[in-house]
């Protein structure tokens, strides 16, 4: 089991090129979700916030 | 906004499950190519990020030309919340190119014809994003953006043919040519999905921006309505 772990992690002797490509390709598709949703709730509270401040003082 | 709503937990669930399939076909069912042995594995990665990287400058010219010739104002919303997005697959596909070079070619990187003009258009990203912002007031920026972002399709077809119409490092193309792809089935797949995963990845976190930017637009018109009483006020003051 872990023999057929490590032969596949070794990618044929490929791996400090294989590993590094698939690591990049999340860390950069994971990173710019992370950074649209995050600027995404941060404006939408922005609002949410303005338009309770805009009913609270026409009250 | 409210079709964006209703589309987007849809693109998320797709875009999972295309990239999930995608990867372990990629990964454990797609076999070792008889020359490149595992490293061809990189292809995944690397051939949809390149077919992303064109795909999304394609939307961006697209955008930007409707938004100098009919001023939507969501077409430049669209185009700005896409730059980054193609940027990064710009990116992805440079690296992951690098990468595969390096076992295969014996070097990192070559100025052959079809490398260079990627790295060009991963400059005409980073100039887009950059020109947009140089101005204070968002819509010049928003035009000098969209003119660069036409004037930046040029080098599309350049990456396109680079590899028939000059002798690159780079091999030419095997998958969209005359006369059908010419690499096998067992490779043909697992690099469909993941294209097709990367596309609707592009869709989910373009859908999100592009909310983002409206909400961000109806922030700064109530912000502006907001102050305007003040400067009423502030008037009316200095006045009396």
């Amino acid at each position: 089991m872990s023999q057929g772990v490590t032969h596949f992690l070794e990618m044929g002797g490929y791996a400090r090129f294989v590993w590094p490509a698939f690591g990049l390709a999340g860390v950069l598709l994971v990173g710019m979700l992370v950074q649209s949703l995050r600027a995404y709730r941060q404006r939408q509270g922005e609002l949410e916030r303005l338009q309770q401040d805009g009913r609270g003082r026409r009250r | 906004m409210r079709l964006s709503a209703a589309v987007l937990p849809w693109c998320a669930i797709a875009t999972a499950l295309t990239l999930g399939v995608g990867l372990y076909l990629a990964l454990f069912v797609a076999p070792p190519d008889y020359q490149q042995g595992e490293a061809v594995r990189i292809m995944f990665i690397h051939v949809p990020a390149a077919w992303m990287a064109m795909f999304v400058y394609g939307n961006l010219a697209l955008a930007s030309a409707v938004a100098l010739i009919w001023r939507h104002p969501l077409a430049d919303l669209a185009g700005q919340a896409a730059a980054p997005l193609g940027a990064g697959f710009t990116l992805l596909c440079l690296v992951t190119g690098s990468l595969w070079g390096q076992p295969m070619w014996g070097t990192w990187w070559v100025w052959d014809a079809r490398l260079t003009s990627v790295l060009v258009l991963f400059f005409l990203y980073l100039g887009y994003i950059a020109l947009v912002n140089a101005f204070d007031e968002p819509t010049r920026g928003a035009r000098a953006g969209a003119i660069l972002a036409l004037v930046g399709v040029v080098n599309i077809p350049i990456i396109k043919f680079s590899v028939d119409w000059w002798n690159t490092l780079h091999q030419p193309a095997s998958i969209m040519r005359m006369g059908g792809p010419t690499i096998d089935a067992s490779m043909l797949w697992p690099l469909f999905l993941m294209a097709i995963g990367f596309t609707l990845y592009f869709l989910t976190v373009l859908l999100i921006r592009i909310r983002t930017a409206i909400i961000a637009r109806k922030l700064q018109v109530l912000r502006m309505a907001e102050l305007e009483p003040d400067e009423d006020f502030a008037g009316a003051r200095s006045a009396s």
